[in-house]
């Protein structure tokens, strides 16, 4: 195999987020995977609960002296950043404009109207996913898979044989990436790389992603056999496991470092009046 | 077989050694094997299913045995599903990878592994879970000659340091006949004998070498009166067709693999490009073949080639390639598009726009040339990997382009196969084509009188040239999400 790309990399990655070595230590990327997940929760959960300002903005006002914690430089921070971004402003926008109105009317355009009480339900939207946003990124590039599938099947007891194979299957689903652009490349050469219209080009692209799966199908078949061979998946035999997941004080204090932010947030909306429970 | 044999399995394709090796390792068990069973194995005295002694299995694509992510815990992955207690299990991973000599962290990411210490990983792998048995199924055929040699030794050390009896199928029989005691040769089912020859190598291969290489094995040549290719005398070479020039290439979105190649492809001639993994020999393959976008410098075609085109390939439309410049992927599997073999040859022709009548002669005389008559209504996945490959050859061929660049076309053939290909491309050069074959097979490269053109490492203090077409600006946005 010639020519590992830079989606190679992120296929078989050391982080959920698809980064090689490039990680600094910190307290976050040694914290049990574990523990970053039940952190991002307890955010999420906290945010989702209710639709204001107030909440969402206190949130994100701590998490962000956090994002150095990634142990990512500022450019590769933004890059992951990114699409939450660009999930948060446009969601923000459409709640703007045909959010429920309230108060004084700022803008009308016939149906689409912006009035005080839509601005602030957009606002509060943008701010909202941004907040919950943050954890997921710092999840993702902070926690290792293998480190992840450790914490489930040893402290959540989840089967070891749905941990690994999903562990094994994550390594090969970014080998798919570097199949797909080969099958690409080989269809230009073959005659039908400018294929164009709805139908036809439809049709090209069913035989490829049906060529991708008899490709993926091949080798997960390859490596359900070694593993295999290698002793796995016998039903009921006892396993140990070579890399022991603990749960130690610093991963309390990552949870508990989250909880204080969700309730933060919250009591800070609780005070100035402004949380609303969303259901109920 | 007595405990402590070295054993090389050898057959014709077809002959059931594979699964001889599965069957050893107790994976083909009553509940999910397709086959009948007859007869018994005894693995140490007790049925083999029920894995009495410990059986290792690396098999042959490096790429689908890394399990884990890091070197370390791929190691202990087999220890953990035997249960053996932690602090066990750092030992033998230390142990086995100092054995197949895998001086790595146990953080080291298995993604940056070459194709051979991957195979060193898998064996690795096995040699943890202490096994009394060491079973290889083909464990070198997808690796370069340094990796042929890597995983070869790396076995050798193993067997002789834990005494294991070791199982190699294989049918690249130099790299393994210093190595075992014993070789037994397996008969195809027409044979009526399930065992054609048994002994030590230098007997079985001075008595039956002349057979086994007639079975497509690959039998050292001091066994064997013929040559694995006739000699054959190139034509003189002509001018060049395609030419790159200070040429740097890239896959969409990845590093830049090479940063500056001078390559010249003269019509009547073969073109060797080797180099280590990783040099970038595919990615430079394919951008010369005007499938890749070049990131500096240039690919160049002369008039007689472009026809009417202008001279940068990439830009050509993907149907003008078809006349131009075939492409034979190195694995066939990526280019079948269609479900038989005779649409697959029919697919190039048709886009073409050629009248159907000429179209199925095409086909016709494609199918006689390459042994594939019998197969023309076979789907071609279920062909084997020498047919497989024919075909895959057979398609680029079916347009008649002038150039013809061929990624690893002999990369696991067996014997018989490889020698049809030879005589494949010796015609082509003859008929006038230009070949770029990129490749590891030496007796290829002489067979076909290929001039050699070595590609080092991409070194970062070259710069890279300009362009020598500037991309037009309405690519930019394509470019950018990576489609083309």
């Amino acid at each position: 195999m010639s020519g590992a790309t830079g989606t190679s990399d992120a296929a078989e990655g050391t982080t959920l987020g698809g980064l090689v070595g490039s990680v600094r230590a910190t307290p976050l990327t040694r914290a049990n995977p574990l523990a970053l997940l039940a952190g991002a929760l307890v955010i999420a959960v906290a945010l989702l609960a209710t639709v204001d300002v107030v909440s969402a903005a206190t949130a994100l006002l701590l998490e962000i002296p956090l994002l150095p914690l990634a142990g990512l430089g500022p450019r590769a921070l933004a890059v992951r950043m990114l699409p939450v971004l660009l999930a948060s402003v446009p969601a923000g926008l459409v709640t703007t404009v045909i959010g429920r109105d309230a108060g004084a009317v700022l803008l009308d355009l016939g149906p689409l109207s912006v009035t005080e009480g839509s601005l602030d339900l957009g606002v509060a939207t943008t701010l909202r996913i941004l907040a919950v946003g943050v954890p997921g990124v710092l999840l993702l590039v902070s926690a290792d898979p293998t480190d992840l599938g450790d914490a489930l099947a040893q402290r959540l007891r989840l089967p070891p044989r749905f941990v690994l194979g999903g562990l094994a299957g994550l390594r090969l689903a970014g080998l798919l990436v570097l199949e797909w652009r080969t099958l690409s490349l080989a269809r230009r050469a073959r005659g039908l790389g400018d294929v164009r219209g709805p139908l036809a080009g439809t049709r090209v692209a069913a035989g490829q992603a049906f060529a991708l799966l008899v490709l993926a199908l091949r080798r997960a078949t390859r490596l359900a056999v070694a593993m295999e061979a290698r002793g796995f998946g016998a039903p009921g035999a006892p396993r140990t496991w070579a890399r022991r997941s603990t749960f130690a004080a610093r991963d309390v204090g990552v949870v508990a470092g989250c909880a204080l932010v969700a309730a933060a947030a919250t009591g800070a909306a609780v005070w100035a009046g402004t949380w609303s429970l969303v259901v109920g | 077989m007595a405990a402590g044999e070295r054993v090389l399995l050898l057959g014709a394709s077809g002959s059931g050694k594979s699964t001889v090796l599965a069957a050893l390792a107790g994976l083909l068990t009553g509940a999910d094997a397709d086959g009948e069973e007859e007869g018994e194995l005894l693995v140490a005295g007790r049925p083999a299913s029920e894995r009495a002694a410990r059986a290792g299995l690396v098999l042959q694509d490096p790429e689908s045995q890394v399990v884990l992510s890091r070197v370390g815990d791929d190691v202990a992955f087999g220890c953990e599903n035997l249960a053996v207690p932690p602090e066990e299990i750092w030992r033998r991973v230390r142990e086995a990878l100092d054995v197949v000599g895998l001086d790595l962290p146990l953080r080291h990411p298995t993604a940056a592994l070459s194709g051979g210490q991957k195979q060193r990983l898998a064996l690795a792998g096995a040699l943890a879970m202490a096994p009394g048995m060491l079973l290889l199924d083909e464990p070198t055929a997808n690796l370069d000659p340094d990796g042929v040699l890597e995983v070869r030794d790396a076995v050798t050390a193993a067997v002789t340091r834990t005494g294991a009896t070791l199982v190699v199928v294989e049918h690249r029989v130099a790299v393994w006949a210093d190595v075992v005691d014993r070789v037994v040769v397996l008969g195809r089912p027409a044979d009526g004998t399930a065992v054609v020859a048994d002994g030590p190598p230098e007997v079985v291969l001075a008595a039956s070498g002349e057979a086994l290489s007639a079975r497509g094995i690959w039998v050292p040549q001091r066994y064997r009166r013929a040559p694995a290719a006739r000699p054959w005398q190139p034509p003189a070479a002509g001018t060049p067709l395609l030419s790159a020039r200070a040429l740097a290439c890239a896959r969409p979105g990845g590093p830049v693999a090479v940063r500056s190649a001078d390559l010249d492809l003269p019509a009547a001639s073969t073109t060797a490009l080797t180099g280590a993994n990783g040099a970038g020999k595919t990615t430079l393959a394919l951008t010369v073949a005007g499938l890749l976008e070049p990131v500096g410098g240039g690919v160049v075609a002369a008039p007689a080639l472009a026809a009417g085109l202008g001279p940068a390939p990439w830009r050509w439309r993907s149907r003008e390639l078809l006349r131009r410049v075939g492409t034979v992927f190195q694995d066939p599997e990526h280019q079948l598009l269609t479900s038989s073999v005779a649409d697959e040859l029919a697919h190039g022709p048709r886009r073409l726009g050629l009248p159907e009548p000429a179209v199925r002669a095409r086909v016709e005389e494609l199918l006689e040339r390459l042994g594939l008559a019998a197969l023309a209504r076979a789907h071609p996945y279920t062909l084997s990997g020498g047919e497989k490959r024919r075909l895959s050859v057979a398609t680029a061929l079916a347009t008649g382009p002038r150039v013809v660049v061929l990624d690893e076309p002999t990369f696991g053939q067996d014997a018989v196969t490889w020698a049809a290909l030879v005589d494949l491309l010796r015609e082509l050069v003859q008929d006038g084509a230009a070949l770029l074959a990129v490749t590891h097979d030496r007796e290829l490269v002489a067979a076909t009188g290929a001039r050699t053109h070595h590609l080092a490492p991409p070194d970062p203090a070259v710069a890279l040239a300009p362009r020598l077409d500037a991309p037009p600006p309405r690519r930019s946005l394509r470019r950018l999400v990576g489609s083309r």
